[in-house]
């Protein structure tokens, strides 16, 4: 809030206050994890790829995100379709921490996390289902991928649905390519997929 | 003075402006975090507003993913700070004074203040005048002047009209000039 309009005679009550709130918001993460009341739990660590965005649920992961698809424009639909309840809460994604890290370390060829795919409806979410049968270090096109769909044909709808995956990395929409050999679309950008893509090619 | 309504009026559109659904709750915390403990210190004092600060904004948690229809979180958030505060006064047997019907006024604890001061402890001695006030006079400063809140928004908290909320703030910047010498270090113009 604006210290501008505070007339002067009060000045000196706003002293140290932003120490006391430090210590506050601290305490409240913890009292309102406690009392179950955080819904979702988020963390960013740093990565090959530039800073990326966890967040779960109690169900499980529910949200990769690249700095490219804007944290604060995440976190904001996140609380609308999810739930307001967010915290920044590191701990509660310690493992999916260090299972990226093992990953970019190419230390790691499959995650062992319980993921919580409600923000992936419907063909989206089918299409979401075959991706892990893309091995490390494979790749399959976009047209193989709808083949083993329900709607073989669907070759524009598996691109939308790797397009607007909630979990990339996780769940390896990277290893969806186009036809003609051609990395395509990424929604952390053509140059992080590339990136995934020889990673996985040297471990 | 005019800067500060043009703050609080500031405010209030920020905090009214459309939003498809409650932010995360965190922005909350952030943005009116000083805001609640202003209120709360101010209602029950420096050393318990920690934990009236603390169950405040647990209520607003969980009540919040159903608290839709609010458009100003700030007005919303110090509602609930001022009704722990008063629940928090009432469990603990410490109303706050009635100066109303004190008789001698604000000046009575004159004292307390002047020993503040002299032992340099400007806060303290600000807290101490405050708290010297009557309660009507006392939340209608804090909301206006340290919140920022407009003065229908007082009105509102206070349960009487926009006017005597204004004169309510006016009288206890009065006070509290003459509570802490008006031309002292510092006190210019509000």
């Amino acid at each position: 809030m604006s210290e501008t309009g505070i007339p002067q005679i009060l000045a000196p009550l706003t002293g140290g206050e932003a120490a006391a709130l430090a210590a506050l918001a601290g305490h409240f993460s913890a009292a309102a994890a406690a009392e179950g009341l955080v819904d979702v739990a988020y963390r960013v660590v740093d990565s090959p790829v530039g800073s990326l965005l966890l967040a779960r649920t109690e169900a499980g992961l529910v949200r990769v995100a690249f700095a490219s698809e804007g944290h604060d424009s995440v976190l904001d639909s996140l609380a609308a379709n999810i739930s307001p309840r967010i915290f920044l809460a590191p701990a509660r994604l310690d493992e999916a921490a260090r299972e990226l890290d093992e990953y970019f370390a190419g230390h790691r060829r499959r995650f062992d996390l319980t993921l919580d795919f409600r923000l992936a409806q419907g063909f989206r979410r089918e299409v979401l289902d075959y991706l892990p049968q893309i091995t490390y270090g494979h790749t399959a096109s976009y047209a193989t991928v709808a083949a083993m769909t329900s709607s073989p044909r669907a070759v524009r709808a598996v691109g939308t649905a790797c397009a607007r995956n909630p979990l990339p990395l996780v769940v390896p929409c990277h290893r969806v390519v186009r036809s003609d050999g051609r990395s395509g679309a990424y929604l952390g950008g053509p140059e992080a997929k590339a990136l995934l893509l020889a990673l996985e090619a040297a471990s | 003075m005019s800067m500060n309504e043009s703050g609080g009026a500031g405010l209030a559109r920020a905090a009214a402006a459309p939003r498809a659904a409650p932010p995360p709750f965190e922005m909350l915390v952030s943005a009116h975090g000083t805001a609640v403990l202003r209120v709360c210190r101010a209602m029950v004092g420096v050393v318990d507003a920690d934990d009236v600060w603390q169950e405040t904004f647990l209520a607003a948690l969980r009540t919040y993913p159903t608290a839709q229809k609010v458009v100003n979180w700030q007005a919303w958030l110090v509602t609930i700070a001022r009704n722990k505060s008063l629940d928090h006064l009432r469990r603990t047997a410490r109303v706050p004074e009635p100066m109303d019907t004190a008789g001698d006024g604000p000046l009575e604890g004159g004292d307390v203040v002047v020993h503040a001061v002299e032992a340099g402890e400007t806060a303290a001695a600000v807290w101490a005048a405050l708290a010297r006030l009557p309660q009507r006079q006392r939340e209608a400063v804090v909301y206006h002047h340290l919140v920022g809140l407009p003065y229908a928004e007082v009105a509102a908290l206070l349960g009487n009209s926009e006017a005597a909320a204004r004169r309510a703030a006016s009288d206890a910047m009065a006070a509290l000039r003459a509570l802490l010498g008006g031309d002292g270090k510092g006190h210019g113009k509000d």
